[in-house]
């Protein structure tokens, strides 16, 4: 695969269907992003099996013309390849969740849908820090149109919201990037992860970065706008924002603030522990009072993104490989359930939970994957949140084993609101003739929810597959950022002496 | 030296001079009849100013005994000039038929052709007593374009208002002018830094105040940016995108001529007014402008929004910071142009012009060409990647950061987010809103073309423009630099 570009062809394929689209009916327009996408996902699938597991750190690398002040400099590491997967597994879905659900404007929709999967993987396999901005700022405009075109009654305030909010703190990273690049003399991203930023200038550059991420993230108290624009977007714009876009702050934090800062990355590490355990308890309190089905989930994403900041800047490797699991479990099951919530919406056109109710007796194939997502969701073992979150958990634990047990009650209250809503929707009697009218799962909504749970089960199961190839990456962030660790609160002052064997015996018990 | 080699130098000016002159003895005895000829004639006429810059107009040096200066800087912003006057003359002859029922008169080409040999002086004074000739030409030609709809009390009072308070700021400019020479003893840039850059008395500093006062009004910078609304929303569609363009490249690239040639060694001394005109302008810009129902006004916010951009490149005194400000203009024009172009689509039935953002609504249904490129110039405006319009506050942005003036960038930078607000708005009234009547089809090839062209131009297309571009300017930027 050495001589084509095969990420250059993966970002030009959506991008020219998108403009396709444009200028053809609607079901014409349907297909055309529907094998648009599928064919990116087919590359994707090239991409995985061609990466070598354990090889060069940077792989598919392209180096393209210069613009100026940015190059067209492609390439993926672990990281950015499951990443990128994950993107071109969930676009056909959310092409295929948007088939009759979308009736108005729906080449523009596709249009919008293409484009954001362009900027997308774009942003994952940018090599140039402002090749990478372009991307990550630019999925603003389609994200933008999707909500306000296509959402909600109160569509036009998230809209509105999500724009600014992500804008804003965008653009002080903005600022951050152009000193960067002129004191180290490169916008190279491989290049500025291996160059040392003095620690005052880091504490200012990682808090401009942080404020683009924590947003994007979105960590608690920046994450009002989240639940606006999960309610008010389509299924498929809350699929796709919730599945991809939320992780472009976790893979910004992996990218940039922790191997270029990693000083102050360890310094600032309080921050993002004391933020992320209010979010995991708060926000999953307010996520147990909801009425709204598309707004519990959206409190329960900025509950699951905390246990990835955790993870992140837990500085070891069961931490940040926590993390990336997590960021790829909660992207299929998040995604899942917001379809899962498209499918009775499409039906009902409420998302109130107290409107439903006894779905299990007429809906059983519905109600099977709603369980098998709300246990990933919750995090049982076997599944992929199990997973993601044991070894985030895992990793906090050995830095601070206060912060790990106010973020284990995540499991807890995660069980809490997520069954609450399971029994409200699905057990019980049924209320009314409507919801009893309502038909099962038709083959197209069967399709789209069937290849998500698989995935998550062979997760939970055996996510060997999906670590080996982030392993040797996390090694090579671990031993960039291992000088600036931050000590461990489980680690007290030494006390008596200890035999050595008797030592290292106790240390590995941790 | 002599004359020929001055006036090869100064042949862009001389061309259009001459070719004023001319055409104005024809539409003397024309009539309006003559005003389609006239009009291509004066089209014809900057584009050979614009081929004359190829000539020792761009490298040539100083003329008439340091007066004029010939370089590649005023090359730059001429190219940019002659561009948005001939787009000016070429808008107007259909939205008068429109509107007025009758012809255009045959002056208005005239008129803009002038202007246009007065920004080209304004672009290349080395000489306090040329910048004063050039602006004064600019604006008196600017005046009257203002009112020329004379039957229209609004174009009527635009023209008196710009007219009285761009009087009120010659004077200021003037006085600025007085300061300086009496307290320098020259009138010619380089004297004036010799002056600077000695030990000196408040005198020049006061001086430098004013001129910088007077300069500031027409750029349309806070604290002297109160016309512009009123002058915007007044004149007729076509003249205010030539005011939102053209002068405002001649003004920029004389403001900076004058900060960096005359008064470079008080660097200090001028950085802090235009950093605060710069984030005034801003801000102002940004908060003014979410109020606006009339497009023409919001655009008027727009321009001092943007003026406040620009000066940031300048407040970084660098070869880049001015390279970054001559890129700002070039893409801001484009899409000024682009967005008063589709401005004059938007009437009724009849040909009336219609200037509420209200008549937008759902244009996107009716009009999706339109609404899409609209779409384009507001995103662009509003500088969110990737469209070209990023670019143009990037190197504006980076140059002020090389220059060390963090706390300018951020705040700058952070009050772009105020601007967006507004510019999504007018996004948002075409995409998310019902549709409104929509606007007639346009029937003028001229005016779709060139909708495509800007377009296209602010589009990511743009970025292939980037090596040329970057080149050209750093070259013309570091004409006023030559000890670097």
């Amino acid at each position: 695969m050495s001589g084509l570009p095969i990420l250059s062809i993966m970002l030009l394929i959506p991008a020219v269907a998108a403009i396709a689209c444009l200028f053809v009916p609607a079901a014409t327009a349907r297909a055309i992003a529907l094998a648009a996408t599928l064919v990116d996902f087919v590359l994707g699938v090239l991409l995985w099996a061609n990466y070598d597991i354990g090889g060069a750190q940077w792989q598919f690398v392209e180096h393209g013309p210069a613009f100026g002040f940015f190059r067209w400099d492609l390439g993926i590491d672990g990281f950015a390849l499951m990443l990128v997967m994950l993107s071109v597994f969930l676009m056909p879905i959310c092409i295929g969740a948007s088939w009759r659900a979308i009736e108005k404007r729906v080449p523009e929709y596709m249009a919008a849908f293409l484009l954001t999967e362009t900027l997308m993987i774009g942003t994952f396999a940018a090599q140039d820090l402002f090749l990478f901005y372009l991307f990550f700022e630019a999925g603003l405009i389609p994200m933008y149109l999707i909500i306000g075109i296509w959402g909600g009654a109160n569509r036009i305030y998230a809209s509105y919201k999500f724009f600014l909010y992500t804008l804003l703190g965008s653009l002080l990273m903005l600022v951050a990037m152009l000193y960067m690049t002129q004191v180290a003399g490169t916008s190279s991203i491989p290049a500025l992860q291996a160059f040392d930023f003095p620690g005052h200038v880091q504490t200012w550059l990682w808090l401009a970065f942080f404020a683009s991420f924590a947003v994007k993230m979105p960590m608690w108290p920046v994450h009002t706008w989240l639940p606006d624009a999960h309610v008010q977007a389509p299924t498929a714009g809350s699929v796709i924002l919730a599945g991809v876009l939320l992780k472009l702050g976790g893979y910004g934090f992996l990218r940039f603030s922790l191997p270029m800062f990693p000083e102050a990355s360890g310094e600032l590490t309080w921050l993002i522990f004391g933020l992320s355990a209010v979010a995991v308890i708060y926000t999953s309190l307010v996520a147990l009072v909801q009425s709204d089905m598309k707004k519990l989930i959206a409190y329960s994403s900025v509950a699951h993104m905390a246990i990835v900041t955790i993870g992140l800047f837990a500085f070891n490797r069961q931490g940040i490989e926590g993390a990336m699991i997590m960021m790829l479990s909660h992207g299929l099951v998040s995604g899942a359930l917001f379809l899962c919530v498209g499918v009775i919406y499409d039906r009902l056109h409420t998302r109130e939970i107290s409107r439903y109710g006894g779905l299990a007796i007429n809906m059983p194939r519905y109600a099977l994957f709603f369980l098998f997502f709300t246990m990933a969701s919750i995090g049982l073992p076997g599944t992929s949140g199990f997973v993601a979150e044991f070894l985030a958990l895992m990793g906090t634990y050995q830095v601070s084993t206060w912060i790990a047990l106010l973020c284990t009650t995540s499991i807890i209250l995660g069980a809490a609101y997520m069954l609450y809503l399971y029994r409200r929707v699905v057990f019980g009697e049924i209320k009314s003739e409507d919801v009893r009218e309502m038909q099962d799962l038709s083959h197209r909504e069967l399709w789209l929810l069937a290849p998500i749970a698989a995935v998550a089960l062979w997760m939970g199961v055996y996510p060997e597959s999906f670590m080996a190839p982030m392993r040797k990456d996390v090694g090579v962030l671990l031993a960039r950022i291992d000088r600036a660790t931050p000590p461990s609160d489980s680690k007290p002052t030494a006390g008596k002496p200890i035999p050595a064997a008797h030592a290292a015996a106790h240390g590995t018990a941790h | 030296m002599d004359y020929a080699a001055n006036l090869a130098m100064t042949l862009p000016e001389v061309i259009l001079g001459v070719g004023a002159i001319v055409l104005m003895l024809v539409s003397a005895w024309g009539g309006s009849a003559s005003t389609r000829a006239v009009s291509w004639t004066a089209v014809a006429v900057l584009a050979g100013a614009c081929l004359a810059l190829l000539g020792p107009a761009s490298y040539g040096g100083s003329a008439f005994d340091g007066l004029y200066r010939a370089d590649a800087f005023a090359a730059f912003a001429k190219v940019l000039i002659f561009i948005a006057s001939g787009v000016a003359i070429l808008l107007a002859p259909d939205f008068f038929q429109r509107t007025t029922g009758d012809d255009l008169r045959p002056e208005y080409p005239v008129l803009i052709l002038l202007s246009a040999a007065g920004m080209g002086m304004m672009v290349s004074a080395s000489d306090l007593l040329t910048l004063y000739v050039g602006l004064e030409l600019q604006s008196l030609a600017a005046y009257v374009l203002a009112s020329f709809m004379r039957r229209d009390t609004r174009s009527a009072e635009a023209g008196l208002k710009y007219f009285v308070l761009g009087a009120l700021a010659s004077g200021i400019l003037l006085y600025g002018i007085s300061l300086v020479y009496g307290f320098s003893g020259t009138t010619l840039f380089g004297g004036i830094a010799a002056a600077y850059a000695a030990p000196h008395s408040l005198g020049l500093l006061f001086g430098l105040v004013f001129v910088f006062a007077g300069l500031a009004f027409k750029l349309a910078a806070v604290p002297f940016h109160m016309w512009t609304p009123d002058v915007y929303e007044g004149a007729p569609t076509p003249v205010t995108a030539f005011f939102a363009s053209a002068p405002k490249v001649a003004a920029m690239g004389l403001a900076v001529r004058v900060a960096v040639e005359a008064m470079g060694p008080a660097t200090d001394q001028w950085r802090q007014i235009v950093i605060f005109a710069a984030l005034a302008s801003i801000v102002l810009g940004a908060v003014a402008a979410i109020g606006q129902t009339n497009i023409k006004r919001l655009l008027a916010y727009s321009s001092i929004n943007n003026v406040g951009f620009a000066l940031v490149g300048l407040a970084a005194g660098t070869p880049e910071g001015v390279s970054g400000v001559l890129i700002y203009m070039t893409i801001y024009i484009a899409m000024t142009l682009g967005s008063f172009l589709i401005v004059l689509q938007m009437r009724d039935d009849d040909g009336q012009p219609i200037e509420n953002i209200a008549a937008l609504s759902g244009m996107s249904r009716t009009r999706p060409g339109l609404a899409a490129a609209l779409a384009i110039f507001m995103f662009s405006l509003a500088g969110i990647p990737p469209l070209f319009g990023f670019y143009a506050k990037f190197a504006v942005f980076d140059a002020a950061v090389r220059a060390g003036l963090f706390p300018l960038a951020a705040v700058g930078i952070a009050a772009s987010t105020i601007g967006a607000y507004y510019y999504l708005r007018v996004v948002k009234t075409m995409y998310f809103d019902d549709p409104a009547p929509a606007f007639p089809k346009g029937n003028s090839p001229v005016e779709g073309g060139l909708i495509v062209l800007t377009a296209a131009f602010v589009s990511p297309l743009g970025y292939l423009a980037i090596p040329l571009l970057g080149g050209w300017t750093m070259t013309a930027a570091r004409a006023l630099f030559p000890a670097i």
